[in-house]
């Protein structure tokens, strides 16, 4: 490909020496039979070599879209560049109009020159084709090696990404490696032919804390060797702190504000980049108090029901508030065990088991919030299953108000779990498609023997409660945004006025202003009702906004449980310190200096072998109420 | 991988043993006596009651069952009724033209609905994938015996390229194939339109056009495989029921299948035949089964056989 084949009579533009991508004027369209929808409008913006740029937005800000236009996809998703040149130079020097680029020069570039990762590197990646293959493919199509040696360099590429066991990943298909394995093979896959412009597409999103910093830190020290500039999308202003030497903020297609990283962190100008920083749980913002506290919600207008918003932000202080009754614990749980099974084999045997929730015990006092915390296999979501019995257990005590959950006949089940209610992690799964809202938050009241009259006036007074309109109940679910969705599991949970909600994850899948929104919600909610929450997260910085108490889940078992204080300014368990250094802080000031160590190792699994008990021994209190574990689990010890 | 084979060989011979209860049940329930319908129309009861000794119909019905269920362990399948020749031997003769009729067509059914489907999926509501569905939806709603007989006036008759009824040479197979095929060529294609038109929205189908791959590449390379589980599936299910035999079909191309000989069997409660025949397909159904999920495997590594 001859790179004097972009179009002949704007004689070659120039570009300043070290700038590789420099984008103006770009407007992407999707047209449907129905209407057209302008994704960005007129946006501008470049990159240098060995620098990243960090493009920031919620959901719907067309910052994926941009990607895409930049590697020429977005075509394949329905959009057309209306407008814009997007120069990028290539790397024998030549600069070329990506925007008017034939469809043969961009495939010799993509890949090549112009490489991008994805956001879920669990379907980024062909689930029938091996890593090495996969790997191998870019370099045989770009830089027309044979398959002995394309091999060859694909395991130098996984070497250099620090995978370990290198010579087994290549052979390995994607489902048998981990999330932060699969995303390490994407980024191995992008740089195989050491591009010019790296788009890292929302690249940490979907991993554990953990792993996120890895990947981070990774891409980093990457760029650095390669001199590549980056183009890093996302929407948490965590990461960005943490990766971006220039951020651009996007708001509905348009940009609306950029700048240098600290000093746009010091200082936003637009109203939008102030509500967006403000919305963002900060580790570390509580510190000095006992208390959970709402977020200061600032510009109201920039988020999603502004009337609604507004009307709860004027009728509440922001005051620390204590809702903890004294009295008996609600809820008593007592060295509960949880295992699944593995079979296998000729006969189904038993052959591993995972051990899901290994002997735990906490209290939750009346209007109390414990939040669970750890990464994805420490059990947090399996102890919420089993304290409703969702899945069973198989010792251990789970009372509530005095009753062993455990020994319950069905039909006195039943009456508990009216008691106990759940919100999921995703509002969009947990809402049947073809009932109306209203219907779907009247189902349980029905369900316990509501009157309909009754039922009707209380759904009215729920959806009003939760910060929508009794009308809104007649609508279905698509008629939502997300945010409004978890609303409406949050009116269905408090259907049957129950003592305790189980939030799974509950603002996980919303973006960061929404999240916001929905934990102030969660806040009036127990102040008003005086609800227990048991909170399951991983995002520690959402966890020391909201929780009384704390509990660290690692391989199924309690490691640190205390006040939310205590552990958050006096961790004692490493497990509980390697979570919080890894967390993003959104401060590019206190960005973590080099590097942290964390640039391997993978979260141990729950499966263990038939009677290879793991060693299970009583917490020690270290503080008022603030216990640890000294004996050692998945290879760290206190 | 064998350990699932060996399991799954072995839970085959429950579910025969089950299926050949219910038919031997299923069967003497049926209306109708056949050694009435042996002895002829003008015999006396007295025949009758001679021919119904000589069947063995005469027994209670538990001892009919165990005399079934023993010959049955030994391979035997018994005589038939209307034609007084070993089941086994009625069966194998017609087994053979059913079997290679069901090849030839599911080959050209499965490699037009391929490229039809996959066609219509790449260009999604263009005119190739309005063309393609509307020969998909004609292939479903045409009737066999109507397509059968035009091909027929057309090739036999008309141009006389090909032979009209039997089974003797390759060019007796053309016709019916076709005829037998077209539905199943339209199922194929409808199913792999939509199949592949989810797998082309999948992420790794993005990753593969940002390696800068050709689109060629990305469809018969990235999404092909992943596309084929349901279109296998479909396709086990659609040779089952060819194997069977087509009753239609074979009616309009005077075809020697296995589908007339249920449809007479039946029709003279022939009972060792219908026994045996039913078994038969149960079996095939089973095998098909086993098979498709061995290929599921091999296609996608993801699947696990426990």
């Amino acid at each position: 490909m001859p790179p004097s084949a972009s179009p002949s009579p704007p004689p070659s533009p120039i570009l300043p020496d070290r700038r590789i991508l420099s984008v103006s004027d770009l407007s992407v369209r999707f047209t449907t039979s129905e209407r057209t929808v302008e994704a960005v409008r007129h946006l501008s913006f470049h990159v240098e070599a060995g620098e990243t740029l960090a493009i920031v937005g919620e959901s719907g800000s067309g910052k994926s879209v941009t990607s895409l236009a930049l590697m020429r996809l977005v075509a394949h998703g329905g959009g057309t560049i209306a407008s814009g040149r997007m120069l990028f130079r290539r790397r024998s020097g030549a600069i070329l109009d990506l925007a008017d680029a034939s469809n043969a020069e961009m495939r010799a570039l993509r890949g090549a020159e112009l490489a991008m990762i994805f956001q879920e590197p669990m379907t980024s990646l062909n689930p029938v084709f091996t890593a090495g293959e996969q790997i191998a493919e870019s370099i045989r199509v770009h830089q027309g090696k044979g398959h002995g040696a394309a091999r060859a360099e694909a395991l130098r590429m996984l070497d250099l990404v620090r995978i370990p066991e290198a010579r087994n990943v290549l052979t390995r298909f994607p489902h048998q490696l981990s999330g932060g394995m699969r995303q390490r093979v994407m980024i191995a896959m992008a740089l195989a032919c050491r591009p010019q412009l790296l788009i890292a597409d929302e690249p940490t999103t979907a991993l554990d804390v953990t792993i996120q910093a890895q990947i981070l830190e990774l891409i980093r020290s990457l760029q650095d060797e390669m001199k590549m500039g980056v183009v890093f999308i996302t929407h948490d202003m965590g990461v960005v702190a943490e990766v971006a030497d220039r951020v651009l903020v996007m708001f509905r297609g348009d940009k609306v504000e950029e700048g240098a990283a600290p000093a746009l962190f010091a200082a936003p100008r637009h109203a939008y980049t102030q509500a967006l920083l403000a919305a963002v749980p900060r580790l570390g913002a509580m510190a000095g108090s006992d208390l959970p506290r709402k977020f200061d919600l600032l510009r109201p207008e920039a988020t999603e029901t502004p009337a609604v918003a507004a009307t709860q932000d004027a009728a509440q202080d922001h005051a620390a508030q204590d809702t903890r009754r004294p009295g008996p614990p609600i809820l008593r749980v007592r060295d509960l065990v949880t295992r699944f099974d593995i079979r296998g084999g000729l006969l189904n045997r038993v052959r591993r088991r995972v051990h899901a929730v290994e002997r735990i015990s906490f209290d939750l006092a009346s209007g109390e919030t414990l939040a669970l915390v750890g990464e994805s296999g420490c059990g947090k979501s399996t102890t919420g299953r089993s304290l409703l019995r969702l899945v069973e257990s198989q010792s251990g005590l789970i009372e509530f108000a005095g009753e062993n959950i455990r020994d319950l006949p069905p039909n006195k089940l039943q009456a508990l779990r009216k008691n106990i209610q759940f919100i999921f992690q995703d509002p969009y799964a947990s809402l049947d498609p073809r009932l109306t809202v209203g219907f779907s938050i009247m189902e349980p009241l029905l369900v316990h023997g509501t009157p309909r009259r009754e039922a009707e006036a209380r759904v009215a007074w729920l959806l009003e409660r939760v910060g929508l309109t009794p009308a809104q109940g007649l609508r279905y679910p698509h008629e939502f945004s997300g945010g409004q969705r978890q609303r409406i599991a949050i009116a269905r949970a408090l259907a049957l006025n129950p003592k305790v909600i189980v939030a799974d994850e509950a603002v996980s899948a919303l973006d960061v202003s929404i999240q916001a929104q929905i934990v102030n919600l969660m806040l009036d909610l127990q102040r008003e009702l005086g609800l227990s929450y048991l909170f399951i997260s991983h995002d520690m910085a959402v966890v020391e906004r909201v929780s009384h108490r704390v509990a660290v889940m690692f391989l199924g078992q309690i490691v640190e449980i205390g006040p939310r204080r205590a552990i958050f300014e006096n961790p004692q368990h490493p497990y509980t310190r390697k979570l919080m250094a890894a967390v993003p802080v959104a401060d590019p000031e206190r960005r973590h200096a080099k590097p942290r160590g964390l640039l391997t190792g993978e979260i141990p699994s729950p499966v263990r072998a038939l009677g290879d008990e793991p060693e299970v021994a009583p917490l020690v209190e270290v503080g008022p109420g603030h216990w640890t574990a000294r004996h050692t689990v998945g290879g760290l010890a206190a | 991988m064998l350990t699932f084979f060996l399991k799954r060989l072995l839970g085959l011979l429950p579910t025969l043993a089950i299926v050949a209860v219910l038919v031997f049940l299923f069967v003497h329930m049926l209306p109708g006596d056949p050694a009435r319908l042996a002895a002829g129309q003008d015999a006396d009861q007295q025949t009758v009651e001679l021919v119904r000794a000589e069947l063995g119909l005469d027994r209670p019905l538990p001892v009919q069952f165990g005399r079934y269920v023993l010959n049955l362990g030994q391979g035997d399948l018994g005589t038939s009724i209307r034609t007084r020749r070993p089941v086994a031997a009625e069966i194998g003769e017609r087994f053979l033209p059913t079997l290679l009729l069901t090849l030839t067509s599911m080959a050209w059914a499965v490699a037009f609905g391929l490229v039809i489907g996959i066609v219509s999926a790449v260009y999604r509501n263009e005119w190739p994938d309005r063309l393609g569905m509307t020969l998909a939806v004609s292939g479903i709603s045409f009737p066999a015996f109507a397509l059968g007989m035009l091909l027929m006036q057309i090739f036999s008759v008309g141009l006389g390229w090909l032979p009209t009824v039997g089974a003797g040479s390759w060019k007796h197979y053309i016709l019916p194939s076709l005829t037998l095929g077209a539905a199943v060529a339209a199922v194929m294609a409808r199913f792999t339109r939509a199949s592949f038109v989810e797998v082309l929205g999948e992420d790794f189908v993005r990753t593969a056009r940002a390696k800068g791959l050709t689109e060629r590449v990305v469809i018969a390379k990235h999404a092909l495989r992943n596309a084929l589980i349901p279109v296998v599936t479909m396709m086990g299910l659609q040779f089952g029921f060819l194997l069977g035999g087509s009753i239609v079909v074979e009616a309009v191309f005077n075809w020697p299948g296995l589908g007339r000989l249920l449809v007479d069997s039946v029709n003279q409660r022939d009972y060792p035949v219908i026994q045996a025949l039913v078994l038969l397909f149960s079996l095939e159904f089973i095998l098909i089964n086993l098979v498709v999920d061995v290929l599921y495997g091999l296609i996608n590594p993801t699947i696990r056989y426990k």
